[in-house]
């Protein structure tokens, strides 16, 4: 994402500069995230699907829904699971090759922020107890990387789940058989909104640019659900936050949350 | 959060958790520097029921090459359960879950190191999960600190660390396994304690704003407790038993 490191002080410093007047290197306020365009159904042959533009950072998400054995202690839940690929023509500094320890954490984060809010009621996908239950899997590409991966693919994941219509297994002899024509909305009981925020020097701002991403100091991914309610949380970089920091920043998840879900809402509407 | 049904009692009606703490009782902490013999610091923590040992080598080249930082020494952590530390045998290969606590514990690990006196170097940490309860990654990051202060990596203070969460609509500190399993919230707390930041903070479940800064509030407080067997455990090595009296 870097190109050198004598260019990153240079913009670091423009940066750093820009945000002591009260600016952003790209004009926004600091609790503004960039323009979300949420485009659903763009993939038909999956059960659900988004394409999210957050500034130049886009992403395609794709649902898949199908039947599986649920997991050892979870007899009585449905499955979910999301996992993320930064493609390699997102960004030249992509390698192809096992995922590495950013993409799994991205992964997870987008994960985590879906399930711990009980987006998905996953007690409703069970098809027969212990046995056979409805897995939801939530696979996002990311095509052009322009940083604040966490949310773009927050947005696109939750967008795509919105939109997915959930086809119907009977179980006839044990094995679960597709019943073809019928299907029905997902089991939503929220919907989370992620935010992501840098500290760059003591400021704080929303949605940090790949500029903004390679010379912050620290970082803080805060997911509310409808409610208001934060469910998750992950902070990151090499640096740290103070209490107060942490205090303002969940401040500022929730109340960009709220325009965040809006967004959401609107774009999965009559889909 | 699981939010599995369960039968334990969380928290009895005189505030009693299912292991005979109170809210805002940590379990017992034990640690011990320099338990090993080859690795340039080294340390063992009891954390409750969680056995981690921690072990630091470095400042040391880099392989591969290209990871080397021309300005800085760099970081390495991984975090690693043995696979006979839980009650199914955990497949020994590195779990997804295993390397993102490896890199979120680098990251928290990273503001205390002074390392811009070694460029071209690796600080390699290396976590080793014997068994795990609730709570295992910050035990690991309380063990990984001492091991750093005992290879004498320079720091600019020590990070502490102790989770607080909700069970049974309430605020307590020091997630056991059972209140991990069947409680509300679970949020791990990375926090130097003279320089005032927390470092590592993660969050899986549901809190409204105020329980959140009550959370973050009691965690802090635990890593505070943390703090002082931390530099107990320094002191013991280096000043302890009649050496170097």
């Amino acid at each position: 994402m870097t190109s050198t490191s004598i260019i990153d002080q240079l913009k670091r410093n423009k940066i750093v500069e820009l945000l002591e007047q009260g600016k952003r290197i790209d004009g926004r306020a600091f609790d503004e995230p960039r323009t979300i365009s949420i485009e659903t159904g763009v993939i038909p042959k999956a059960n659900g699907s988004a394409r999210v533009r957050l500034g130049d950072t886009e992403v395609v998400v794709g649902v898949k829904i199908q039947p599986d054995k649920p997991f050892p202690d979870m007899g009585d839940k449905g499955i979910f699971i999301c996992t993320a690929e930064i493609l390699p023509l997102a960004h030249p500094s992509v390698e192809t090759g096992p995922p590495n320890e950013d993409v799994i954490e991205l992964a997870r984060v987008v994960d985590r922020g879906i399930r711990e809010s009980g987006m998905i009621d996953l007690s409703k996908l069970v098809l027969e107890k212990d046995k056979s239950v409805i897995g939801v899997f939530t696979d996002n590409s990311i095509i052009d990387h322009d940083g604040n991966l966490f949310d773009a693919c927050s947005y696109a994941s939750t967008a795509a789940i919105l939109s997915c219509k959930i086809p119907k297994w009977e179980i006839k002899d044990g094995v679960p058989v597709l019943v073809e024509g019928e299907e029905s909305d997902p089991p939503i009981t929220t919907i989370p909104a992620s935010v992501t925020m840098a500290r760059i020097g003591e400021h704080i701002i929303v949605d940090p640019n790949a500029d903004e991403w390679a010379c912050m100091d620290a970082r803080i991914t805060i997911t509310t659900n409808s409610d208001g309610n934060i469910c998750a949380l992950q902070k990151g970089g090499s640096q740290g936050f103070s209490v107060e920091q942490l205090v303002k920043c969940s401040e500022i998840a929730v109340t960009i949350g709220v325009k965040i879900r809006e967004i959401i809402k609107n774009s999965t509407k009559g889909s | 959060m699981g939010g599995k049904e369960s039968d334990v009692v969380l928290l009895d009606e005189k505030g009693i958790r299912c292991d005979g703490r109170t809210v805002n009782q940590t379990r017992k902490v034990t640690i011990k520097a320099g338990v090993l013999k080859n690795a340039d610091g080294s340390a063992y923590i009891e954390f409750g029921d969680n056995k981690i040992i921690a072990g630091v080598f470095g400042p040391r080249d880099v392989h591969p090459k290209h990871l080397a930082n021309t300005d800085t020494g760099i970081i390495r952590c991984r975090y690693h359960m043995s696979p006979f530390s839980v009650t199914e045998r955990k497949h020994p290969a590195p779990s997804r879950r295993e390397i993102e606590i490896g890199k979120v514990l680098k990251e928290a690990l990273k503001p205390a190191l002074i390392l811009d006196k070694f460029p071209r170097t690796v600080v390699d940490v290396f976590l080793e999960v014997l068994q795990a309860d609730g709570g295992s990654r910050c035990a690991a990051l309380a063990a990984a600190s001492v091991a750093l202060a005992d290879a004498g990596i320079p720091m600019r203070d020590m990070v502490s660390a102790c989770a607080a969460g909700k069970v049974a609509d309430t605020i307590i500190l020091d997630v056991n396994n059972e209140e991990d399993q069947a409680g509300q919230a679970d949020m791990p707390v990375g926090y130097m304690p003279n320089l005032e930041k927390v470092t590592l903070f993660q969050l899986d479940g549901v809190l409204t704003p105020d329980e959140y800064k009550k959370c973050l509030e009691t965690a802090i407080i635990g890593c505070k407790q943390v703090y002082e067997i931390q530099k107990k455990a320094i002191k013991d090595k280096f000043f302890g038993d009649g050496e170097n009296q």
